[in-house]
């Protein structure tokens, strides 16, 4: 009369095994993503940073966004905006703790392998092919905001008090760009003068500069190198870290205290792409299961054959 | 019980009755606030934020949603693949209340162009729930049409006579597919429901970050599944004067207790092997616990056949289990979820409105089609107060 207790292993048995097919993991990772081999990316670094904020003010003019206002006591600083938002793409910030101080600068780490494209359903967020730059493409967005919490730095934001909202975060100026980048007396690729993304343009101290990735690691580790004790962990936070990333760091006070999570060497859609390739790679297995699920339910429908109603082998 | 005659008929009797105006009231209301949202942004009616863009829309309105709509899936893998025909009663109301689950999903996500645009998708495990639920809202449509056609046969105008007819053979003749794509499509979604929560990576709490969320949704589900059968079965023979379906039920409830062990036993297992024992000891773990200790309960209280065969405790045990299941999801979703300290989010009055409305429209409509269509079991068309 009751399911006896075969018949609950099987329901845990089959519950199971479908799950377990369909979680299956493959035994080896996803392949580490590699930068494209023109990928543009900027370095900062904190110890030149002297917190004048020209950058802001020109990352508000070249895309045209309008003036936030942040709260002076909070700040400690001027009436400019506290953190990125849905009108500020890029942004200083001061960190305090005791002694110490720094500056940091925020816009987007345009990752080598993005949780914010990984979590797009359109590839409204994707990168660019030749730049490696993060690019949004509104109109495939649907607003899901998934995007968002995917992001390991905070940085895509959306405008919550728009009818018709969007994501808004740095693009590396890409809209200004007409042009292609070469390679300066400097060592430096940039692109013409005003072409370029606009708060490494305008930086007066060179705490912010901009060229290719390559080209920005081998002057970091010369600066680590040629300044012992100067840099946090004598490193540069992003060529490792999350899976790489193509705006790179040097700090004088530790990274995570700037907002640079210690996240590891891993990307993180690498985990949420290697269960998700393990369940749906060539789409065998829900072929396989949905298969099995049909034979099971037609020798069902056999074995049951003239005791059951007819009414319940149609499914009602 | 496998003897008794399946005959699904309308409950009948008026549709307007008190509560169903009070219901409609809260779904006017809900309707309301989603009208201010449409008009004047997220932002207007709700605490969202640019640190907690999901709140409890995303956490109670889909995920939970999704979940409760999974009693068609739990009780169709009992009467299709473990041969189970006498829970068949139960089937179709369970349909149908999965088919309300699944409808609210389409209003925060404007998913026309997703299934459109096919050359632009991406591996987004998002993208992956959304077509496979739209795929389901359609499975459940042509599962569920029988009880339509049904009546419509019967009915006045003849087209729609052979069109029902027409309906019905076809139903019949490919009922096996349509069917299996019924189980395979929860499988699959309710997977992904999990694997979603992996791309916030270290943003989520590590008592709930693991790779195996896929798997801990999915029997998540059907767990909340035949929580759901229970209580809406339950409902159904007091408010609408059917037949008891106790005895069936205590049977489902069997199986119940032992996912929920399974369940139980799997999250501790898990967080054993992967030393995060001694992070129960944080705020976070006291919802670990309390998710944990509710399905523990609800396992327990089913576990006895003395108490598994009353109604009352039947229904208990529904509640707990459901209570535990829904933690769980808003836990991973909400709780779990920390995008820094300078970020807060409770959610807002007009916020909840939206919800409570969404709920509300759902239970209404779930009344209406069982007063008219020929849903539950049952040889007591009695007069109904409800």
């Amino acid at each position: 009369m009751s399911v006896d207790r075969r018949s609950a292993l099987k329901i845990i048995a089959t519950g199971g095994a479908a799950a377990a097919a369909t979680t299956a993991l493959p035994a080896v990772a996803s392949a580490r993503k590699e930068a494209p081999p023109g990928a543009m990316g900027m370095l900062y670094d904190t110890t030149l940073c002297i917190g004048c904020k020209t950058c802001v003010v020109a990352c508000k003019q070249a895309n045209d966004l309008p003036q936030s206002v942040g709260h002076i006591a909070d700040s400690q600083l001027y009436d400019a905006p506290l953190d990125l938002d849905a009108d500020t793409k890029n942004v200083i910030k001061l960190y305090k703790d005791g002694q110490r101080e720094s500056y940091m600068k925020s816009q987007c780490m345009h990752c080598i392998d993005p949780g914010c494209a990984a979590a797009c359903m359109l590839h409204s967020l994707h990168k660019n092919e030749t730049t490696g730059i993060v690019e949004y493409d509104p109109q495939y967005c649907v607003g899901c905001r998934y995007c968002q919490m995917a992001c390991n730095f905070g940085v895509p934001k959306y405008e919550f008090n728009k009818l018709s909202a969007k994501i808004v975060k740095c693009e590396y100026c890409r809209h200004r760009q007409k042009d292609a980048a070469v390679q300066t007396a400097a060592g430096l690729t940039h692109y013409p003068l005003g072409q370029g993304p606009a708060c490494c343009e305008v930086c007066p101290r060179g705490a912010v500069i901009y060229g290719t990735r390559d080209e920005l690691i081998a002057i970091a580790k010369q600066r680590v190198a040629e300044n012992p004790g100067r840099y946090i962990e004598d490193r540069a936070y992003g060529i490792e870290d999350a899976g790489g990333t193509q705006v790179v760091y040097l700090a004088h006070v530790p990274f995570a205290a700037l907002g640079l999570p210690e996240v590891g060497p891993e990307s993180t859609p690498n985990l949420a792409n290697t269960v998700q390739q393990g369940i749906y790679t060539g789409f065998i297995a829900p072929v396989v299961l949905y298969g099995a699920l049909a034979v099971v339910m037609f020798r069902n429908r056999g074995s049951r054959g003239k005791d059951a109603e007819r009414r319940g082998e149609a499914g009602r | 019980m496998s003897g008794h005659a399946e005959v699904h008929a309308p409950v009948g009797g008026k549709i307007l009755t008190r509560p169903m105006l009070i219901l409609l009231a809260i779904a006017a209301i809900g309707g309301l606030v989603a009208l201010w949202r449409f008009l004047n942004g997220i932002g207007s009616v709700s605490a969202l934020n640019n640190g907690y863009p999901w709140g409890v829309w995303i956490s109670v309105d889909v995920v939970i949603g999704t979940a409760l709509g999974c009693g068609g899936y739990a009780v169709g893998l009992l009467v299709y693949i473990l041969n189970k025909g006498r829970y068949h009663p139960l089937l179709r109301p369970a349909v149908l209340t999965s088919l309300l689950g699944y409808g609210d999903l389409g209003r925060f996500w404007e998913l026309w162009k997703v299934p459109v645009f096919f050359w632009r998708w991406s591996h987004s495990p998002q993208l992956e729930v959304a077509l496979c639920v739209a795929a389901y809202v359609a499975v459940l449509l042509v599962e569920l049409s029988p009880a339509f056609f049904e009546k419509w046969r019967t009915g006045n105008n003849s087209s729609l006579r052979s069109f029902s007819e027409w309906g019905l053979r076809f139903v019949d003749r490919f009922s096996v597919w349509i069917f299996a794509l019924g189980l395979l499509l929860p499988t699959m979604h309710q997977s992904s429901l999990g694997t979603m929560m992996l791309l916030p990576g270290p943003r989520v709490h590590a008592l709930w970050f693991t790779p195996w969320l896929p798997f801990l949704f999915l029997v998540n589900c059907i767990m909340i599944g035949y929580a759901v059968v229970t209580l809406e079965a339950q409902f159904s023979s007091a408010a609408f004067r059917r037949r008891s379906e106790t005895p069936m039920l205590a049977s489902l409830s069997r199986v119940t207790a032992w996912v929920a062990l399974f369940w139980v036993a799997f999250r501790i297992v898990e967080v054993l092997i992967r030393g995060k024992i001694g992070l129960l000891v944080s705020g976070k773990g006291l919802f670990f616990l309390a998710e944990v200790l509710l399905t523990l309960a609800g396992a327990l209280i089913l576990l006895a056949p003395e108490r598994r065969s009353r109604a009352t405790w039947q229904v208990r045990a529904a509640i707990v289990l459901l209570l535990g299941g829904a933690l769980f999801r808003i836990n991973t979703y909400l709780i779990a979820f920390n995008p820094g300290d300078n970020w807060s989010y409770f959610p807002s009055f007009t916020e909840l409105l939206i919800t409570f409305g969404i709920f509300a429209a759902e239970v209404a409509i779930y009344i209406a089609i069982v007063k008219m269509f020929p849903i539950l079991s049952g040889a007591h068309p009695a007069a109904s107060r409800s």
